[in-house]
């Protein structure tokens, strides 16, 4: 427990979905546009996750018209009106930086079988 | 000079998110309600002050002269006795409590403590030199200050010359911070942005006297 949890209690979500390296999200991000908000799907995988509490952030990389593209969010952020978790990833380690580095068939992330206890 | 100030402890540091859902990076300060010992006037002392204390202290834990100032008072022994430096003291009075409601979210302030101590560091860490290059034949002179002065005429070093020495461990006086949050309640206070001093380190807050305490920002 750090001595700042209790300003950091306020900004937390409760509605953040158990996700892990290698899972495959669909963040929803609302998007302001002048005066009208819709929500903006980024869809792709994760490959890292770091920090704790209020300040834990993830990064999610997708391919967009042959070019990779990675988003990293707060995970507790109010610009996430939701965070779907699309596929489970069976994944070695924490940080999948090596997709970096790999296109099509070599970047595909396998699934995970067994449904996560 | 201030109009108004109070003493806290620094907590940590973590971030918020404003209205806007940005995220910005802020210090918490513990401000417990502060008791004030003693009152200091320009008639009396010559310039206009407020002796204060927070929190509690064992009995035992102080001295014989400690007792007898705070009985004088008449003000319960607190952590340590801080002095405030404001612009008119005429409006308080002994035994006094301030809280963190003093200050409100979107004032300016000044933060005052003493940073974290560095102990003997070089010229490169303590001024920002450069050092020296990697090549060239350099030997075991990296991180150097190179030449501190000229040759027979002076034939010394000028005082003042920045060279290596302790760093840290002083009073810093970080200006213009904005007030993000002051909460009475919980007995907190967050600055947006870093704050000097250790975890725990005692910060005088003062309501800015060089910023523009947020009136014209646009």
């Amino acid at each position: 427990m750090n001595p700042t949890d209790i300003v950091d209690r306020e900004s937390l979500r409760d509605d953040v979905p158990d996700f892990a390296p290698g899972d495959t999200l669909k963040v929803h991000v609302r998007v302001v546009e002048g005066n009208r908000q819709r929500d903006q799907v980024f869809q792709g995988a994760v490959i890292r996750r770091q920090g704790s509490g209020a300040r834990e952030t993830f990064t999610v990389r997708k391919v967009s018209f042959g070019v990779g593209v990675e988003r990293t969010f707060p995970v507790h952020s109010p610009v996430l009106s939701k965070i779907e978790v699309v596929t489970r990833g069976d994944v070695r380690r924490a940080k999948l930086y090596y997709l970096r580095g790999r296109v099509g068939k070599a970047a595909k992330i396998k699934e995970k079988r067994a449904a996560r206890s | 000079m201030a109009t108004k100030a109070i003493v806290g402890e620094k907590v940590g540091m973590t971030q918020v998110f404003d209205d806007q859902n940005r995220a910005v990076a802020v210090t918490v300060l513990k401000v417990a309600p502060v008791r004030v010992v003693r009152v200091k006037r320009p008639e009396r002392e010559g310039y206009s002050a407020l002796q204060v204390t927070w929190g509690v202290r064992r009995a035992g834990a102080l001295s014989k002269p400690e007792q007898g100032h705070f009985e004088a008072a008449g003000v319960e022994p607190g952590r340590r006795l801080v002095e405030l430096r404001i612009e008119d003291s005429s409006g308080y009075e002994v035994g006094q409590q301030l809280t963190a409601d003093l200050l409100a979210a979107g004032e300016r302030v000044d933060a005052i403590a003493v940073s974290k101590g560095k102990g003997f560091t070089g010229a490169m860490k303590r001024h920002n030199f450069k050092g020296q290059g990697a090549a060239h034949g350099n030997h075991k002179k990296h991180r150097s200050p190179g030449s501190v002065g000229a040759c027979a005429t002076p034939a010394r070093v000028f005082p003042g010359t920045r060279m290596a020495g302790r760093m840290g461990g002083r009073q810093v006086t970080t200006l213009n911070l904005e007030v993000v949050d002051a909460d009475a309640e919980r007995q907190l206070i967050l600055l947006k942005g870093a704050v000097p001093g250790p975890r725990g380190a005692v910060v005088v807050l003062r309501d800015t006297v060089k910023g523009t305490n947020g009136a014209v920002r646009s």
